[in-house]
């Protein structure tokens, strides 16, 4: 967070036709800063915080409308980086976008949740149409190693999105020996279908193009000898998701 | 009325040759999906196979599998050719068998020597002597008139691609009215026309006459053709079957005759519609039919070959004919055009698996059905074979019978011609203003010896002073090298059959073209908002620049730039429109150089944009590559802002993509997995659905 709040963001960049975050083809704004350290981030570059471009929400919004045309099926996304570490300029940005009815996609990996804020963010939601939810692992110690943070406040968040109402899609990066075990995958769908709100489920396999920008950053790339997760295993780990998550629902709906 | 057109709905089309108005009349648009159509059929598969076949002997003998070297190709010049008679529905071929190349040397006798040479045939010596001595070309026509100006700009490459030795091509003849009125109520038309003109025998009523007579000729010939398939096209067609054998032998005719650089088909499919409807309503033909039809006519329009040298097919990457055919589209009042006939024509890319050509364009309009439009996408997913193309902005000027030519170029079917018109390099243009008309590579003054730059740096608004001086030189030679060009191209390579399928009163778009447009706009605007330093040769000549600094550039909807990049195009259209051109036609220009910008880079040196000597320019109006940073809609809305009014025959911009960075194919939304108890609803035009029309199935 700033310390005092100025009306601008730190924004790493932005995206004029990003078809991958979100419903239809959408403008896309990566927030600079982010708490997590993911091993796998393929966006080490966003990660500071304190850097980045100083933009207004009225600069965003100016260049979304330049091309609004492009995107009449699609809308806004806030990601990053972690846009959840700007909350107020991030309130401010969906709000001034929700007045002029342009649709509202927050990719996040909800980390930044805190009950005590729970008004504050309560603003948020407000003016949030979906978001998209980075869960990293099932299992806490795993998400522990994995993003060196515990998943408590993503649970927590996930629990207020559903209390909003506010739909969510779940994303989730295979990534080879450390999210791919039948047990986790499992253990994910079960979890997931405690949340009403889910509204879908993307199974992303990890890939190893991130490894560029870490050696232009100059930090040694963390999964050094892991390779690209294969589409087809990718997608038999959806399924097992998915299966888990369907006997769920229906145990949970004929008991 | 006829007996041919037994229940369609008559109007004006009846009495005078109007193709538009019988669709209008008659056409049934369709809203339903793709279930209704067939696949393909046993005698399909077969001669495809035969055809696959043929095509792999083509390659193992380095492309070309025959050359005719003794046949002067025409209209009748030569008897049937098959694949397979008897299992054939739609026949007839260029020569004497598939895919031997005809001799076409009416547009140069040189290149359809080296055309062969190249690929190991040697034509008639008799012929070559003939159209040495005897016969004069277009070839000939035009360096008998060239400048030695205009010879400097052509082998400076500042003007480039010019239809100064081959065909012009871009000319579409309505081979629909073969099939609608039959050949004779054709000739009877052009009869009449002759009848018509003015009697004083100024120059151009002379021309006029001898014209309509060579189409006339033309008439006759493509009625022989017919018969020597064994039809007798001097009637209406009357089943769709004739329909399509009709119109093709009227294509086939064109391009026995023509060979041009693109030689389009026009805007069929909603037409033969309306005799497959009839067909099916009668009970004449069955569903499989029709597309076996269909079938047989597409493996036609792929297997049209024109004798080509090498370096013709380097400078197009590739072998192509642009047998463009336009499809769907919306009419003008406002019923969507899209017929069976459009899905039936798009299936075949599924029947016969994928091709470049035909090239089957889709004029698009956000308001076509929305099934057409998930037949379209799906059909692309499958194939990557279909062009689109706005009909929202093409319709509003050229109406709902237009089609287009080569790969943009539209025009009205049978009321519009282009003169195909090459392109002028602006990159080098702003080189030879800089140096003073000296060319930077041969170091030859080939422009006008106006003052060159001399300071180190240079300053922006010399710059554009002394651009706008060589620009405004270069567009009056363009323009009357292209005068010449397409006087001779009518004297000596007139396109007969397609111009008798044409009406009285044509228009005539003199297309002009740019290349190097985005080179240009980044080299002005380094100039403009950083420093760039000249670096020269012994003689001062500048071969060379060093940009210090950033600069705005073009591709990231960026005004700065962009706005440069639109006045390039206005006032280089400005000055082509000061020029007469040949036979009142129309200036119009395009951006379009969709695979010749590597040979045009090639030909041009350094710019002041921190391009190197050589280097390819970006296609057509595309940003140079890499420049454009801020994704795909950003760079689209720097092309966009591109005054189309001035570029009417076409900004292009290729724009490919991965299909994962369009959209998630293996997301799964929830509804899929029908998990009824979950009640949520997905807005019905949910556009992340859109995009996965292929998702698969969890279970």
């Amino acid at each position: 967070m700033q310390k005092e709040y100025d009306h601008k963001g730190y924004i790493h960049s932005t995206e004029s036709f990003g078809t991958v975050d979100g419903p239809g083809v959408r403008f896309v704004v990566f927030f600079q800063g982010c708490p997590m350290r993911c091993l796998y981030c393929h966006n080490p570059d966003t990660w500071k915080q304190g850097e980045g471009k100083r933009m207004t929400v009225e600069e965003i919004l100016d260049a979304y409308k330049k091309n609004e045309v492009f995107y009449k099926n699609g809308g806004l996304t806030a990601t990053g980086g972690e846009p959840l570490m700007q909350l107020d300029f991030l309130t401010e940005l969906f709000r001034e976008a929700k007045k002029q009815g342009i649709h509202t996609c927050l990719d996040t990996s909800g980390i930044m949740y805190r009950k005590e804020r729970q008004q504050e963010f309560e603003k948020l939601f407000d003016v949030l149409d979906l978001v998209l939810l980075d869960f990293k692992h099932s299992n806490e110690e795993e998400h522990k190693a994995l993003t060196g943070l515990s998943q408590k406040h993503v649970l927590e968040f996930a629990g207020a999105l559903e209390k909003a109402g506010i739909p969510m899609i779940v994303r989730h990066v295979v990534v080879p020996g450390i999210t791919d075990q039948e047990e986790h995958l499992k253990n994910f769908g079960k979890l997931l279908a405690g949340f009403k709100n889910v509204r879908g489920l993307e199974v992303l396999p990890y890939h190893t193009m991130g490894k560029v920008k870490y050696e232009k950053l100059g930090l040694s790339y963390p999964l050094e000898h892991i390779e690209n997760m294969d589409a087809e295993k990718a997608r038999e780990a959806r399924n097992i998701i998915l299966r888990a998550f369907q006997r769920s629902i229906s145990g949970e709906f004929n008991p | 009325m006829r007996q041919e057109w037994a229940s369609f709905k008559g109007g004006v089309w009846e009495k005078e040759i109007n193709v538009r108005d019988f669709i209008q009349k008659n056409y049934t648009p369709y809203e339903g999906d793709e279930t209704f159509l067939a696949g393909p059929t046993k005698a399909t598969n077969e001669l495809w196979e035969q055809v696959m076949e043929l095509t792999e002997e083509e390659r193992n003998k380095g492309g070309v599998l025959d050359m005719d070297t003794h046949i002067i190709s025409t209209i009748t010049s030569h008897g049937p050719g098959y694949l397979n008679k008897e299992k054939e529905k739609i026949v007839g071929f260029q020569t004497d068998k598939p895919f031997k190349r005809a001799l076409q040397p009416n547009g140069g006798i040189r290149m359809a020597i080296k055309a062969c040479e190249d690929n190991g045939y040697h034509v008639d010596p008799e012929i070559v002597d003939f159209y040495t001595k005897y016969r004069k070309t277009h070839n000939d026509g035009v360096f008998d008139v060239y400048s030695p100006e205009m010879r400097a700009c052509r082998s400076s490459h500042i003007i480039t691609g010019l239809p100064d030795a081959y065909g012009r091509g871009r000319i579409i003849g309505d081979y629909r009215r073969v099939a609608l009125y039959g050949v004779d109520r054709l000739i009877e038309d052009k009869e009449d026309q002759k009848a018509g003109t003015r009697s004083n025998m100024y120059e151009d009523v002379i021309r006029n006459r001898e014209e309509l007579s060579e189409q006339i000729k033309a008439l006759k010939e493509l009625k022989k053709l017919g018969e020597i398939y064994g039809f007798d096209i001097s009637r209406p067609a009357q089943n769709v079957q004739e329909a399509i054998q009709w119109l093709y032998f009227g294509y086939l005719a064109a391009i026995k005759e023509q060979n041009g650089a693109a030689m389009s088909l026009g805007r069929t499919s909603t037409f033969l519609d309306i005799y497959a409807e009839r067909d099916l309503a009668n009970g004449t033909f069955t569903e499989e039919q029709i597309q076996e039809f269909i079938d047989h006519f597409i493996m036609k329009l792929r297997l049209v070959k024109f004798a080509r040298t090498p370096e013709y097919n380097a400078l197009f990457s590739g072998d192509p004919t642009w047998v463009t055919e336009s499809i769907a589209g919306m009419g003008i009042d406002g019923r969507s055009m899209v017929t069976k006939m459009s899905y039936r024509y798009l299936h075949t890319l599924s029947n016969l698996g994928p091709a470049p050509e035909p090239n089957l364009t889709v004029l698009w309009s956000t308001r076509l059905p929305q099934n057409f439009k998930r037949f379209c996408a799906k059909t692309s997913i499958a194939s990557s074979s279909i062009q689109y193309e706005n009909d929202d902005l093409m319709r509003v000027t050229h109406g709902d019978d237009y089609a287009i030519a080569c790969c943009v170029s539209s025009m009205r079917v049978g009321k519009e011609m282009q003169f195909f018109g090459a392109r002028a390099n602006l990159a080098k243009c702003l080189l030879y203003a800089i140096n003073g008309g000296v060319d930077e590579i041969t170091k030859k003054q080939v422009g006008p010896k106006y003052r060159p730059i001399t300071s180190e740096y240079l300053d922006y608004d010399e710059v554009m002073e002394r651009y706008d001086d060589m620009s405004r030189w270069l567009s009056h030679v363009y323009v009357n090298t292209l005068n010449i060009i397409h006087y001779m191209h009518d004297k000596y390579c007139y396109e007969r059959l397609q111009m008798a399928l044409h009406d009285k009163n044509v228009t005539r778009w003199f297309a002009t073209g740019i290349a190097g447009l985005s080179v240009i706009a980044d080299s002005l605007s380094a100039i403009k908002y950083a420093k760039v330093k000249t670096i020269r040769d012994e003689n001062g000549i500048v071969v060379d620049f060093e940009v210090e600094g950033d600069y705005p550039k073009y591709g990231n909807d960026d005004d700065r730039v962009d706005e440069i990049a639109y006045k390039i195009v206005k006032d280089f259209m400005h000055y082509v429109g000061t020029t007469q051109t040949y036979r009142g036609g129309i200036p119009t220009t395009s951006i379009l150089t969709i695979t010749s910008n590597v040979v045009y880079g090639k030909n041009t040196g350094a710019t002041p944009d921190g391009r190197k000597a050589g280097e390819p320019f970006a296609p057509g109006a595309n940003p140079m590559h890499g420049r454009d940073s801020h994704g795909a809609v950003a760079s689209l809305s720097s092309v966009a802002k591109l005054p189309f009014k001035e570029a009417q025959d076409g900004i292009s911009n290729t724009f490919s993509i991965i299909p994962g960075a369009l959209g998630k194919e293996d997301m799964v939304m929830l509804d899929s997995i029908s998990l009824d108890d979950l009640s949520f609803s997905l807005e019905p035009d949910c556009a992340c659905c859109e995009p996965n029309l292929s998702v698969d199935e969890a279970e």
